[in-house]
């Protein structure tokens, strides 16, 4: 077993609702509400689930983009969110972050070479003169031809972008990146592209992956394990074959079998869930997911369900398992 | 066999830009029985949104135009009525849904109101008329409380909600034809489930047929009965479904079922289709695909290939299979 790389502990994440003629703090919206795993050196794992579930909020609380609420998170048993600013700066080319949209996340009036190779110099790990042959360098790996190097983020189309984007964070030579839906924006044949290239530079680089996303098809493929969230809290969390092959929780059995699949012939049996997710603002006592599970007892509704290791490092939270 | 409820003919719409003329749909003809769901599947610019808008004549001039082709829709060339006729047949005989079913509602218009407007409108339903057909029909998208969402607005509703009023105001008329353009693209695998479980249902008990455009082949296979393939706007292969997905034939079909990857079947690494999406503006004649496909032969980079059908209808446009299928 390869060491951790990342280790998060109960980490809690809430947003503050403000609201009446003095702005006061009236409620929170607790995205993260105390989530436990571990990311070891040279993995993927992913962190799937719908939208509002708190997958994106942990992923930059992971790397200090938000401050944390409560809990801890150790980079190489480093607590980052202890870190004062400037030894935290010094550990950022570390840890990156790659996003969903990559047509929002360029500044529109700097060249590709420059947003490229902005972080590199502004960390000061290069000189002016050896930055232009770097970018390129590391344009090439991810991709792009060198020539691209003076165009507009416009000239590109949303492959290309998330290239450069790629290239962004690799340039740093990071050992830690978290991909926020990397290829949620991206049509099917682009699509497969990214994916190729990011399982290669895993590879060829030893990098870890956190991996953000609501497509389990592309989760499959990617991953090393796999975390299901609901609600602000992880439900069920194994390696990638255990959580495919035997998927414990209602809820992940409900998501696998939600996603379409490209065969007329084949019939399966559906769970549909009834209705929508709750607002996380107010979330459902008991095991949050009770309202909305076909299986819901009685317990479902009064207690939190006990998030329990049932063999092999396969986590699950349900009263059923 | 069904008759045939519309048919595209050399259908042509064209955007004229200042960089120069778009062929967003190039000599797009195919047709949708009664009763049946075809999708038109594609990648983003391929022009399957401009061929729903064109049947609606939705396309926005300038900088569209639709330049070619007739648009037979129940009998009548779509492209000849007046506006005041095409304003009977929109919301009436044809309904639409959109992607965004957040941006597609008026914000400050209540649930209710945006219902009763078609139904009073088209069938000139008195207002209490309409307000019990309303609920009605919000009760038929599978919304509980009725009443109370007849009076809420748009932002008080989730995603799958506002997707479920939209399509009850779509179906307010009971059109022949309903046109879903990507209804499930900005909703969660849960919540599409239960989009997708609906406009199957809905779609038998009224027989009504349904044009479904999108770009996940998963939704293809689970909901088509007919499919349209579209590249840089022109059909490149149509096909009943299941002979679609057991036996595609245009190498960039083949190509993108490769390059997705699928739940429960695991591979090292996925295929891939190198390079992107040719720039439309200035497209020469030869075959859009040719740049990206393995099989690209001379024919290929010099004449565009013409849709051609094998003897049970599955129909392509590719050089590879010229000489072994009659036009």
């Amino acid at each position: 077993m390869s060491e951790p790389l990342i280790e998060v502990k109960n980490l809690k994440k809430y947003f503050p609702i403000r609201g009446g003629i003095l702005q006061r703090t009236i409620g929170y919206v607790k995205a993260v509400d105390g989530v436990t795993f571990t990311i070891n050196k040279g993995e993927t794992l992913s962190l799937v689930g719908e939208s509002g579930c708190g997958k994106s909020t942990v992923g930059r609380t992971i790397i200090r983009l938000y401050d944390k609420t409560d809990g801890e998170v150790f980079y190489k048993s480093i607590p980052i969110h202890n870190l004062k600013k400037n030894e935290l700066r010094k550990l950022r080319p570390k840890m990156q972050l790659v996003f969903q949209d990559p047509f929002s996340s360029l500044n529109p009036r700097l060249r590709v070479g420059d947003a490229i190779g902005e972080a590199l110099l502004d960390h000061g790990l290069i000189s002016r003169n050896e930055l232009r042959d770097k970018v390129i360098e590391t344009m090439e790996i991810c991709g792009l031809a060198p020539y691209h190097v003076d165009r507009y983020p416009h000239e590109f189309s949303g492959g290309q972008r998330q290239r450069i984007g790629i290239a962004r964070a690799l340039i740093l030579d990071p050992e830690f990146i978290v991909l926020d839906e990397p290829v949620s924006s991206l049509d099917v044949s682009i699509q497969a592209q990214i994916i190729n290239l990011l399982m290669d530079l895993q590879q060829q680089k030893g990098l870890t992956y956190l991996f953000i996303s609501h497509d389990l098809s592309v989760v499959e493929h990617i991953s090393t394990r796999v975390a299901v969230m609901y609600l602000g809290n992880i439900v069920e969390m194994a390696s990638r074959d255990e959580l495919f092959d035997h998927p414990l929780h209602p809820y992940t059995q409900a998501l696998l079998s939600a996603v379409p699949i490209p065969d007329p012939d084949l019939k399966r049996e559906r769970i549909i869930l009834e209705g929508d997710i709750p607002s996380p603002a107010n979330p459902p006592k008991g095991c949050k997911f009770h309202t909305r599970c076909p299986l819901a007892k009685d317990i479902c509704r009064e207690q939190v369900p006990e998030y329990k290791d049932v063999g092999g490092g396969h986590f699950v939270a349900c009263h059923l398992v | 066999m069904a008759k045939n409820l519309v048919e595209f003919r050399n259908l042509k719409t064209f955007f004229y830009t200042e960089e120069g003329v778009v062929k967003a749909v190039n000599d797009v003809s195919f047709s949708i029985r009664e009763g049946e769901t075809v999708c038109v599947v594609g990648e983003s610019g391929c022009g399957k949104s401009v061929t729903a808008l064109s049947l609606m004549r939705l396309i926005q001039s300038p900088p569209g135009k639709i330049v070619g082709g007739e648009i037979i829709f129940d009998g009548r060339d779509i492209l000849k009525l007046s506006d005041a006729e095409m304003r009977r047949i929109r919301g009436n005989e044809i309904g639409m849904i959109f992607q965004e079913p957040m941006t597609s509602l008026n914000p400050v218009l209540t649930i209710g109101e945006q219902i009763m407007e078609p139904l009073m409108v088209h069938k000139l339903m008195t207002k209490k008329e309409a307000w019990n057909k309303a609920i009605e029909l919000i009760k038929q998208v599978g919304i509980p409380r009725a009443e109370q969402i007849m009076t809420s607005y748009p932002h008080e509703l989730s995603g799958g909600m506002r997707q479920r009023i939209m399509i009850a105001i779509a179906l307010s008329c009971d059109p022949k034809l309903l046109i879903a353009d990507e209804p499930t693209t900005a909703l969660d695998v849960t919540i599409q489930a239960q989009i997708l479980d609906l406009l199957r249902k809905i779609k038998q008990e009224r027989n009504m047929a349904l044009m479904l455009i999108t770009h996940d082949l998963g939704i293809v296979a689970e909901i088509a009965d007919y499919v349209v393939v579209m590249y840089a706007g022109k059909v490149i292969e149509e096909a009943p479904v299941r002979e679609l997905f057991k036996n595609s034939k245009h190498p960039y079909t083949r190509g993108l079922l490769k390059a997705k990857p699928i739940i429960g079947q695991r591979q090292e690494r996925l295929y891939t289709i190198p390079g992107q999406v040719p720039n439309p503006i200035g497209l020469g004649d030869y075959c859009y695909f040719s740049d990206r496909c393995e099989y690209a032969m001379d024919i290929c980079h010099q004449k565009i290939p013409q849709l051609i059908s094998d003897e049970n209808g599955h129909k392509v446009a590719c050089w590879l299979y010229e000489g072994e299928w009659k036009k």
